[in-house]
């Protein structure tokens, strides 16, 4: 068990990298697309432009997640604040 | 006689009153929280006209950034505020915040009266009623753990679980008895803004009730020994022993139970509403019921996980929801589809009418209703605009429909719906219990309150703009229908990655003892 937290750690690196290229990917698309088809410009860039700065940083959390579990941080999970570190 | 988490006795009656003095605010500040988005269509007319870019800008801004966006940070300042001076006078702090700014949104004249100053204004008051909800929520439910007895954490905190939906379920109901009372039209035209004014009442009579309520005793024992931090959000997100557990609230619990709950009230109205345009009244009735209905499983799961463990069932409701969206959504939409329904031609009608102005442009307005055997009716209203002057763009047609279900079609849509709120208690009933047994007591109000805003403000609360945009963008040329069920994605991917990084890192014992 406690190697496969270790391991999916690696999965939870992957999904929160995977995830802000796909956004980025997916925003230049769509902005350009509404920009070429004279449509919706300000609700398309709108929507991208809250979307990337709220996940970017919650997707290093995860990121971040990953690597405390590939490291063991989650093999046994403290009881109490005595016992955190 | 009960023991409390402090191991002193406290009185079941005297705890009752803990709980109703918390209860009472935060459901009245998920009000005041709500009527601005039941309400956002008429706010959206009176402040941010849409031939008024910059206003048409502010209002996006209202919806997205405050709405949602702002709560993680009002949970960092008041969860700060909390933490050092103490949880009482923080939640008196965001109740008196979120109380004057609805009732201020309630009085502002409109963008006719003083132009730009109307979105701006509106917008200034939505962040501070954004702040304001993301301190509330924390204090309240550690406030009440605190205070809870051994073993009852998860029964005693669900009362505080129960607020959102309540709060909902107010905000509907003081909307359609004040529509009703007055009229559509003269709702529309003024008569919004009393849900908004009425909201300071209910604040007085709440701020009354809590300012008689003593400070938490856990805080008032760490405040006695000098133990409080004196950084807690140092203390919550720069130390790792912190960062770790509030990493793991968010990627294993919270960011599953915010899409799970955001799905099953606001999305399955969203979808309802708009993807199967029935119609207005019909929606808020069949969702009050729902809703009604099923809050008192709160309780029963919250109690429930004090037996059984709060991992187990929370993981359970996210699982069924996975599993079941798409079922349940298709066996709605199934009601609205008029390609398997049979129209009864005698009760049909259809007719249209023409109105030519001034400048001698003419709309012509086509108006159908069809009768269904299943005793549904589907009104369809289309509205075309000829331009005289023939050298400018022509004006696309405008289609509207409303669909009144059957009695059948009522109720069965009002079980599915049902069943969708009680995977919502089932995330959420246990959820305050779980993070309150996460944290220290010295920084408990911070660091819970950062992840519970980040899975339900931003995770949940964005669920039915992303939901309904990935419905859009299924709209092709060869389907211009688009895939109504396309939208449950979003919600079943971050639910199914929440359940397996909890199933494999949650620890499956409650933590009985919060004093530390």
């Amino acid at each position: 068990m406690q190697s496969l937290k270790r391991l999916s750690g690696f999965i939870w690196i992957a999904l929160g990298l995977g995830a802000v290229y796909l956004m980025v990917r997916q925003m230049s698309t769509e902005v350009s697309a509404a920009e070429v088809a004279k449509k919706a410009v300000l609700d398309t860039k709108m929507f991208w432009y809250i979307i990337i700065p709220i996940f970017t940083p919650i997707m290093a959390g995860l990121c971040l997640f990953g690597w405390y579990a590939w490291k063991g941080e989650y093999d046994v999970i403290a009881r109490d604040s005595e016992h955190l570190d | 006689m009960t023991t409390s988490s402090t191991s002193e006795p406290m009185e079941t009656k005297g705890l009752m009153k803990v709980i109703m003095a918390s209860s009472v605010g935060t459901l009245i500040e998920w009000y005041d929280f709500y009527i601005y988005g039941a309400m956002s269509v008429i706010i959206a007319k009176q402040f941010f006209p849409q031939d008024n870019p910059t206003a048409a800008f502010l209002a996006a801004l209202a919806t997205f950034a405050a709405g949602f966006v702002v709560r993680p940070f009002g949970a960092l300042v008041f969860g700060r505020i909390g933490d050092i001076i103490g949880r009482k006078y923080t939640f008196l702090l965001t109740l008196l915040l979120m109380g004057g700014s609805t009732f201020a949104i309630g009085l502002i004249p409109g963008y006719a009266k003083i132009g730009i100053w109307a979105p701006i204004l509106i917008l200034l008051l939505r962040f501070v009623q954004g702040l304001a909800l993301g301190g509330e929520y924390g204090g309240a439910a550690t406030y009440v753990a605190e205070h809870s007895p051994l073993g009852r954490r998860g029964y005693f905190t669900s009362f505080i679980q129960t607020t959102a939906t309540l709060g909902f379920f107010l905000s509907l109901g003081v909307i359609l008895t004040t529509r009703k009372t007055m009229g559509v039209e003269a709702f529309n035209d003024w008569g919004w803004r009393i849900p908004f004014i009425v909201s300071i009442f209910l604040i007085a009579i709440s701020v009354y009730i809590r300012l008689k309520m003593a400070e938490s005793p856990l805080f008032a024992k760490i405040k006695k020994e000098g133990k409080i931090s004196s950084n807690p959000l140092k203390e919550s997100f720069a130390h790792k022993r912190n960062l770790k557990m509030v990493l793991l609230a968010l990627f294993a619990a919270v960011m599953g139970q915010g899409v799970v709950w955001y799905t099953g009230q606001f999305y399955a109205q969203t979808f309802i509403e708009r993807t199967m345009s029935v119609e207005f009244e019909q929606v808020r009735y069949l969702l009050c019921i729902a809703i009604l209905a099923a809050t008192p499983l709160f309780l029963v799961f919250g109690a429930w996980s004090d037996k059984i463990g709060r991992k187990t069932i929370m993981l359970a409701g996210m699982l069924l929801a996975i599993l079941t969206y798409r079922p349940i959504y298709k066996m709605m939409y199934a009601y609205s589809d008029v390609k398997v329904k049979t129209e009864i031609k005698e009760k049909s009608s259809a007719g249209s009418a023409m109105v030519v102005a001034a400048n001698g442009d003419s709309t012509i307005t086509t108006t159908t209703v069809a009768a269904y055997t299943d005793g549904s009716t589907l009104k369809t209203v289309k509205k075309e605009v000829r331009l005289a002057d023939k050298s400018k763009p022509v004006v696309k047609p405008e289609t509207t429909k409303t669909l009144w279900l059957s009695a059948g079609g009522f109720w069965m849509i009002t079980l599915l719906v049902f069943i969708q709120i009680v995977y919502v208690t089932m995330v959420y009933g246990p959820i305050a219990a779980f993070l309150v047994e996460l944290f220290p007591t010295r920084i408990r109000y911070t660091s819970m309150s950062l992840p519970y805003h980040i899975g339900n403000g931003i995770f949940g609360g964005l669920t039915p703009f992303i939901a309904t945009r990935l419905f859009d963008a299924s709209k092709t040329t060869e389907n211009p229908g688009g895939d109504p069920y396309v939208g449950l994605w979003y919600p079943i991917l971050i639910a199914g990655v929440c359940f397996v990084i909890g199933l494999l890192y949650l620890p499956s014992k409650n933590d009985e003892d919060v004093s530390d």
